[in-house]
């Protein structure tokens, strides 16, 4: 292999992006991290980090990581299934069908979310076609059924394309050897579809998990100003409060959940080997 | 009967998943300011929107950005991809490490965290601060997807190419970047949509007075729903479908002229 001189010179054309990555990443997160862990005098403190476990902090990471909870489980009872449908259809046009329950992604994140707003409303789409027909109304906008709904409707295909494409990438002659061995339905799908699927699985729960844990749009959007996600909280010390050290102390809470993530996820991999 | 199952399934998420877009889209015909009252058809709002300032900024600002921020990247991005090569897998390994941190962690946190370094470096934030975030975080996407193809490279027909006489660039252009054009392309792609679509990201490193699409959706949402704002989720909608629709012809195309 003589695409390169020598080392150096493949160190030479990557320097630029090593340069980069130094200052825009790490830095950056280095930055984060000195004010989480500093008071405005600069002294060393716990206190930015500590500030979680106050009644109002602590309430609205609970209510960030039930309501992302709620939504990751959601988006994959409705996507298991889904994957399974799309993946078992093997047909040409497959691509397309694909495409059309990803396309949605490539519309704006705020516009999405905006649909909701415009249907929820007291007297919005919604209510005023159950009025129509003399049904009750329902009245969820505000409230975090509708963050939770903002959520599903967003982050869905997140779910459904890392799933499709583990469940459609499993061989066919695999499901068909454990038939032959006199595996029913039930057995093939839990120790063989199941199982080899999992990648997929756990790299949809992060796409999901992950943005709905730190939202803040769509908690300022669906939920009104009475619900304060994690996210809101930090957006507000950043934008509003100016407290960059509470903010960043509250934004190492979060990585630590980030973290967690990453390890699971780390663990499954190399014993699966699969993803990507 | 499965069949029919699995159909009504499907065509339920399908009703999920569009009719809040066909809402809008309906919605922006309607004259009446009111979402619980249909007052005859217009196009009223489409005029407003296009003879609006602030949108038209904001869409030049978020289509200039994007165009721009995909560029530098999928140029750094491409590059350093290849001189991974010959680079020790030590110093791959920490890169591709560094490199994977902008697409885990939260958005808000990488906000959060240029915003505290431009602050810090004084750079005044605006149009140049936003573009820097972006490149920022396309070059992982980028590299996502040029790195599979540098590594299914066949450096032997590069090698013979020098062997035969060719100067590095042509036998670098002739056997290597035919290889890699396709990575390129869809990582270009990546970083175009994402760019686009960002709101997080520029949210917090965008100062105030300047606008992208996304801001200016959420400024205005804040303030109020206006009409025109689903005129302009419509035609966002019909250019995404018309794009996508592009985008996905376009490599059947070609492997039927092959």
């Amino acid at each position: 292999m003589k695409l390169f001189k020598s080392k150096r010179q493949a160190g030479l054309i990557a320097s630029p992006y090593m340069a980069w990555a130094f200052i825009f990443i790490v830095v950056p997160l280095c930055m984060v991290i000195y004010y989480g862990f500093t008071d405005s005098a600069g002294r060393f403190t716990f206190d930015n980090v500590a500030t979680i476990m106050k009644p109002g902090y602590f309430k609205a990471l609970v209510r960030s990581i039930e309501l992302a909870l709620i939504s990751t489980l959601v988006c994959f009872i409705l996507s298991y299934p889904l994957g399974m449908i799309l993946a078992g259809m093997k047909l040409k046009k497959n691509a397309y069908i694909v495409t059309l329950f990803i396309l949605p992604m490539w519309m704006n994140f705020l516009l999405r979310t905006l649909t909701w707003m415009t249907l929820l409303e007291g007297k919005g789409v919604i209510n005023t076609v159950l009025e129509f027909f003399h049904l009750p109304t329902i009245s969820i906008i505000n409230t975090p059924s509708a963050i939770v709904l903002g959520m599903v409707y967003n982050f869905l295909p997140f779910m459904i394309l890392p799933i499709y494409n583990a469940l459609n990438r499993i061989d066919e002659n695999v499901i068909n050897a454990a038939r032959d061995l006199g595996a029913n339905t039930l057995q093939t799908f839990l120790r063989i579809i199941l199982p080899l699927s999992l990648p997929g699985i756990l790299s949809g729960i992060t796409m999901v998990f992950i943005p709905a844990l730190t939202t803040f749009a769509i908690s300022t959007m669906l939920g009104g100003s009475k619900i304060l996600l994690i996210g809101n909280i930090i957006e507000q010390e950043f934008t509003q409060l100016y407290d960059w050290h509470l903010g960043s102390g509250l934004s190492i809470v979060l990585m630590i959940f980030i973290l967690i993530n990453m390890i699971v996820e780390a663990i499954y991999d190399s014993e699966g080997g699969m993803r990507r | 009967m499965k069949k029919v199952l699995t159909r009504i399934y499907l065509i339920i998420i399908l009703i999920f998943m569009y009719a809040p877009i066909f809402t809008l889209i309906v919605l922006s015909f309607n004259s009446s300011k009111s979402r619980a009252r249909w007052g005859g058809f217009t196009l009223g709002w489409y005029i407003n929107l296009l003879s609006d300032e602030a949108v038209a900024s904001a869409l030049i600002n978020t289509l200039t950005i994007a165009v721009l921020a995909t560029i530098f990247s999928t140029i750094i991005g491409t590059f350093t991809c290849i001189a991974m090569i010959g680079l020790s897998p030590k110093l791959r390994s920490v890169i591709m490490g560094i490199t994977n941190i902008p697409m885990i962690n939260a958005d808000i946190v990488t906000g959060i965290s240029l915003m505290l370094l431009f602050r810090f470096l004084h750079l005044s934030s605006g149009f140049s601060t936003i573009l820097l975030a972006h490149i920022t975080f396309n070059i992982p996407f980028v590299m996502l997807s040029v790195m599979p193809r540098v590594k299914n490279l066949n450096f032997y027909v590069y090698e013979a190419a020098l062997d035969l006489g060719a100067n590095p660039a042509y036998a670098f252009t002739k056997t290597i970047l035919p290889d890699i054009i396709p990575g390129i392309v869809s990582g270009a792609l990546m970083a175009f949509t994402m760019s686009l679509d960002d709101f997080i990201i520029t949210y917090f490193t965008k100062g105030s007075g300047f606008e992208t699409l996304s801001t200016l959706i959420y400024n205005e949402v804040k303030r109020g729903i206006q009409p025109e704002i689903y005129a302009l989720s419509a035609i966002i909608f019909v250019v995404v479908l018309a794009l996508l629709l592009i985008v996905y012809r376009a490599p059947q195309a070609k492997s039927k002229e092959k």
